[in-house]
Formats: C-alpha cells, sequence, structure tokens
C-alpha cells in the first residue's frame, strides 16, 4: 500500500517547532544539571520566545494554509503569536523572583509555560475545529496544573481543582458545539463550514445550537458572564505569576479562535448572533465593574476588572466591522501589557509570601517608592482607560466601531461602564499618593528581571497611547485575512 | 440496525447517569465500564470497528483496571449516612437544567431534515484508514496530540511527586 503524504513546509509552523523543541531540551536538561545550578533555566526560555518572535516576523505577510489545510499560516495568526510571546516573557520576567520567595522554582514551570504558548499559537492558527480543541486542551491542562503549584496552599489546591473540573465542563460543550457543527455541514474545516454556511444550511437549527455551545465553551475560557464564577476563586488562589499568564494569555487565545471563527465561519449568519453577544457583552461589562468596586483584595478586584476587559473586547466582536476587527487586536496588545504591569507590581507590593495583597497595604506607596507608584498609577490610568495611555486608545477604536456598526446604545454602556471603573482603579492611585502608610510593611526587594517587566509594559503602555499609528497598520494587516474586511 | 443503536443508547445513558449518582466509588466504575462497552457498540453500528476495539482495549480494560486499582488503594471509607439532604437544592436545579437542555436537544432534533448519509468509503473504519488519515490529513493534530499528553505527564509528575526541599 503507498500512502502519499500531503506536502508540507516546516518553517510554516517554525515558532511552533523552536518552543517544542525549547520546551523539551529544558526538560532534558533539568534531569542533567546538578541542583543549585538552574538558576538560568527561565533565560534560557526568554531566548527560545525571543527565537520564535523572529522567526514569526520572518514569516510575517505570508498567507494560505499547511499540513493539508490544517493549519493557517496568515498574518492574522502571526499577529497573535507575538501578543502570546510577549505575554509569555513577561510573565517569566515576573515570575522568577516571585516563585524565588516560595521556593518553588521549578523548571517544570517554564516548561509549562512554553508549552502552553503552543497551545495558545495553536489555537490561533487552527484551521479545523480539532486542532483548535487540541490547542486549547494544552493550555488547559498546563495551567490547571500551574494554578495548583502551591500544593501545601488550600488556596491554590482550590483555584487548581475549580478550573479543573469547570474546565473539563466548558470542554464538554465545546466538543458538544463541534459534534453539533459537523452534524450541519458534514466537516470541520473552517473554510468547509464557511462554505456550507454561505450554500444555505444558515438557518438549520442544528448550526444554530453547535454556534450557541460553542460561545458557551469560549464564553467559559474569556471569563465572560453568565460563565465566569470560576474566575475570582481561581484568580485569587493561583500563584500571582500564573494568575497574571491566565487572565491575559487564555483571554487572548479563547478571544483568538473565537474571532476567526465568527468572522470566517459565521459572518453569513450574523443576524443570529450579534444580539446575543451583545446580551453577552453588557452582562460581562456591567458585572465585572461593578462587583469590582466591593473587593479589597487586590487579586480579586483585577479578576473582575479582567471580566469587564472581557466585556470590551466582546463588544469589538459585536461590531464586526473592519475597526472592530482593528480593535480587538489593539486592545488585546494593550491590555496583555497593562495587565501583566499589574500584576508585576502586585508581586513586588505582596513583598515575600503574599501577606500584602489588600488594597490598603498600597497606602503611602507613593512617597517610600515614587518609581514604583508612578507605574502603577500608570497601569491604573490605563486599565480605566484615560488619556494618553494605551488603555484609552484601545477603548476608543471599540466604542467608535460599535458607533459605526450602528450599536449606539452598545457604546453608551461601554463608556458609562468605563466611568464606573475609573472608581476602583484610581482609588489605588489615591491610597498611594494621599494616604499615609498604615504600618511599615517592609522594604520592596527589586530584581532586575522584574524591574525591567514593568519598566518595558509602562513604557509600552505610554507608548502605543501615544502613537497607535503603527501598531494600528499592523492590526489592519492582520485582519485583511477576513473577506469584506 | 436502528433498534439496536436505541437499547445502546439507552443503556449508555442510565449506565452513565448510575456513573454519577452512585455513592460507593467502585460501583461507579463498574458502571463507567458498561458504558465504555455501549460506546464500543455504537462505534461498531457505525462502523468505526478499529475505534470500538481500541475504546474496549484502552478504556473498557487498561484504563478502568488503573482506576480500580487506585481506589481499592485508597481505601475510601463509606460516606456518613444524612449527608444526602446537603445538596438537595443544588440536585433539584441541576436535573431541572439537565431536563430544559434535554427538551432544546430534543426540540432541535425534530426540526432538522438531515440529508441523505455520504457514500461509505470502501475500507473505512479498518485500522488501514484510521492509520492512513492519521499519517497524511490529520498529521499534525496527531502530532499535537503529543504534545497535550506529555503536558499532562509533566503534570502528574509535578503534583505527585514526594514534597520538595
Amino acid at each position: 500500500m503507498t500512502i502519499s503524504i500531503p506536502s508540507i513546509t516546516l518553517s510554516n509552523i517554525g515558532p511552533l517547532l523552536t518552543l517544542t523543541v525549547a520546551g523539551l531540551l529544558l526538560l532534558l536538561m533539568d534531569a542533567l544539571t546538578p541542583k543549585g545550578k538552574k538558576g538560568y533555566f527561565p533565560y534560557l526560555s526568554l531566548i527560545a520566545l525571543v527565537i520564535a518572535a523572529v522567526q514569526t516576523t520572518m514569516l510575517w505577510n505570508r498567507s494560505g494554509t499547511d499540513f493539508a489545510r490544517m493549519i493557517y499560516v496568515d498574518n492574522f495568526a502571526f499577529f497573535f503569536y507575538l501578543i502570546f510571546l510577549l505575554a509569555t516573557g513577561l510573565t517569566i520576567l515576573i515570575s522568577i523572583k516571585y516563585l524565588e520567595d516560595y521556593h518553588r522554582n521549578l523548571e517544570e514551570y517554564y516548561t509549562l509555560l512554553i508549552f502552553a504558548t503552543i497551545g495558545m499559537m495553536l489555537m490561533a492558527a487552527g484551521g479545523h475545529l480539532i486542532l483548535i480543541f487540541l490547542g486549547l486542551e494544552i493550555l488547559s491542562i498546563a495551567i490547571y496544573i500551574l494554578a495548583g503549584l502551591f500544593r501545601e496552599d488550600v488556596k491554590s489546591n482550590e483555584a487548581a481543582l475549580k478550573y479543573l473540573i469547570l474546565g473539563a465542563f466548558s470542554s464538554a460543550f465545546l466538543l458538544f458545539g463541534m459534534a453539533m457543527l459537523y452534524g450541519a455541514t458534514g466537516s470541520l474545516f473552517l473554510d468547509d463550514l464557511a462554505q456550507a454556511i454561505k450554500a444555505g444550511v444558515g438557518t438549520n437549527p442544528l448550526l444554530l445550537f453547535g454556534m450557541g455551545l460553542l460561545i458557551v465553551g469560549f464564553g467559559f475560557k474569556v471569563s465572560s458572564v453568565p460563565f465566569h464564577m470560576w474566575t475570582p476563586d481561581v484568580y485569587e488562589g493561583a500563584p500571582t505569576s500564573v494568575t497574571a499568564f491566565m487572565s491575559v494569555g487564555t483571554k487572548a487565545a479563547a478571544f483568538a479562535a473565537l474571532v476567526r471563527i465568527f468572522f470566517l465561519v459565521f459572518p453569513e449568519i450574523k443576524m443570529e448572533w450579534n444580539m446575543l453577544l451583545w446580551g453577552l457583552a453588557v452582562a460581562t461589562m456591567t458585572l465585572g465593574n461593578v462587583v469590582a468596586i466591593a473587593q479589597t483584595n487586590i487579586k480579586r478586584m483585577l479578576a473582575y476588572s479582567s471580566i469587564a476587559h472581557a466585556g470590551y473586547l466582546l463588544v469589538a466582536l459585536v461590531a464586526a466591522n473592519q475597526l472592530g476587527a482593528i480593535s480587538f487586536l489593539y486592545y488585546l496588545v494593550a491590555y496583555t501589557l497593562m495587565n501583566l504591569g499589574a500584576f508585576a507590581i502586585v508581586i513586588l507590593v505582596a513583598r515575600k509570601k503574599d501577606d500584602y495583597i489588600n488594597i490598603y497595604d498600597y497606602c503611602g506607596l507613593g512617597f517610600q517608592y515614587p518609581a514604583l507608584a508612578a507605574a502603577m498609577s500608570v497601569f491604573m490610568f490605563a486599565l480605566a482607560g484615560i488619556p494618553p495611555t494605551a488603555g484609552f486608545v484601545g477603548k476608543f477604536y471599540v466604542f467608535s466601531a460599535a458607533v459605526e456598526a450602528g450599536y449606539i446604545w452598545l457604546a453608551i454602556i461601554g463608556v458609562m461602564n468605563s466611568l464606573i471603573s475609573v472608581f476602583y482603579y484610581l482609588r489605588i492611585t489615591v491610597l498611594m499618593y494621599m494616604r499615609p502608610a498604615e504600618a511599615d510593611l517592609g522594604p520592596v526587594t527589586m530584581t532586575p528581571a522584574i524591574s525591567s517587566a514593568v519598566l518595558v509594559t509602562a513604557a509600552g503602555v505610554l507608548a502605543i497611547g501615544v502613537f497607535p499609528g503603527p501598531l494600528y497598520e499592523l492590526a489592519l494587516n492582520s485582519v485583511k485575512i477576513f473577506v469584506g474586511l | 440496525m436502528q433498534v439496536l443503536f436505541l437499547i445502546l443508547a439507552a443503556v449508555a445513558l442510565i449506565s452513565g447517569v448510575l456513573v454519577v449518582i452512585q455513592v460507593n466509588p467502585v460501583r461507579s466504575a463498574l458502571y463507567l465500564i458498561l458504558n465504555f462497552f455501549t460506546v464500543a457498540g455504537i462505534y461498531l453500528l457505525a462502523h468505526a470497528e478499529f475505534i470500538a476495539a481500541i475504546q474496549v482495549i484502552v478504556y473498557a480494560g487498561a484504563i478502568m483496571v488503573l482506576f480500580l486499582f487506585v481506589i481499592m488503594l485508597l481505601n475510601l471509607r463509606q460516606p456518613e449516612e444524612g449527608g444526602e439532604k446537603q445538596h438537595l437544592a443544588q440536585k433539584i436545579s441541576g436535573a431541572a437544567l439537565a431536563g430544559v437542555t434535554a427538551l432544546l436537544v430534543i426540540y432541535t432534533c425534530t426540526r432538522i431534515n438531515l440529508g441523505p448519509a455520504k457514500e461509505m468509503v470502501p475500507g473505512f473504519g479498518s485500522t488501514e484508514a484510521v492509520a492512513r488519515s492519521l499519517f497524511t490529513d490529520y498529521l499534525l493534530p496527531f502530532e499535537v496530540t503529543s504534545v497535550l499528553l506529555l503536558v499532562a505527564l509533566i503534570g502528574a509528575v509535578i503534583l505527585a511527586r514526594a514534597r520538595l526541599d
């Protein structure tokens, strides 16, 4: 018997291969390196990420599919590759000191982060629902483990178990939805699905049912209301560096898959889904922002804030026009920078062993550590959407996209939500500068790695806020792959 | 064929529910074996002989033996009486939600006209056909699965290994 293997260009999945090799190499070196000499592992992972980023930029402007149409090779995927690599790199920088404080500087931690990045990339580039699902599972399993990394800590255990059980449940919804789509169209390739819907199975109840289940499955991963219940508990219990990674990485990856599916497969039946997502967006923004006001634990506050930001991103998805898609990509970059920056400060202020994560522990920080407080203020201003930060430009694009698409009320509700969010973000700034410290909490120890992470994120938030042009062009370049945008 | 499918599906569903509601873990595991066998039967009806065989060998055989070993090694205590009523509200709302979902699925199924099934390719479902698609069209997902398994493996080692430092 003969098997004709389809033609394959390995360089098309170059970044994925680099990361896989790096992950395996780290595991091997872990076994061969004597104890106490493993301090360079995180930097090795960073080098692998940089190589993958360089490979991605070299692939830029390629288009098409590879591996028998399994994976997309296009700028949309590459844009997300870069977001993921940036998020993972920053996470590694803020993890080193944190894990050392806990005596948990495990080499497997970095391997798992790298494998999670591979999963995210597959979700952004997958051209077949099975591949998207596999990517999601790689990402999720890695994060279930990372969330439970502090085995002696009850909260960390709770976070891992909660996320595992609910995550498995949501994966089942997702798979069930994919099965329904297969039943309706007879294929799991995104291209074929799009073709079949164009050819007129759009009103098939089976298809709509499948689409609804996909929204449930991905809605869980991006923590949109009403699938957000797990978010505060998991974000609070997981190690802070893992929380930072989850809040940015999982969300970006699930949104990447969601946007590709909705813009590529379902634009023909937009009427069926835009009102549904409209409702989800409004509920997500409002609940996230209103409940965040009541939080005094900064990790829980940032958890609700991340729910609210998922709502803003859903607004861009509802708009479903060119500006919507661009604003979506822009907002994700901005969110990655400002959220990871905020978590870096949370790790620093917590000092050793997470003792100080109440918002009142930030009192007087502005006098003791002016630079730290200034950076935190930048992130809080950005998350609230105040110019001249990236958060403002992102929200401006998102809401203009909604207005352009005719969703005036959605934009109004979104702006009102931003106003609510100003209260709880700026409360941190007020506490830092206008209240004296309540007690001496001990010195904040800065290390070069985490300082550079703070510096990069703060500078990035301001840079793309003042000069949004280049990033806008890049995003425009990436969304051109969708027909009609 | 249709009758056979309905019987198998009914047994699969009932045993699935029993897995969840049994208090004794050994009984749950035994019902799970029954569930795996009925699902294998459904695969056979769909002409997927290879998958059916794998289902029996891997799931009903290997994995279940491991399950039972673990359950017996852990030597779980019998749960105390009276713990039943605690989760009554959850049970009722869960059942209600499942009922609503079932109605939705049934409603959807009555409203669709499934087209004629695709012509079956000769050799469909055989080991050879599965292997062929794994190494041609599904090459990338096949390789990606190995990464997935590796991640799970690393996780098991991290979470289960002896206390550190």
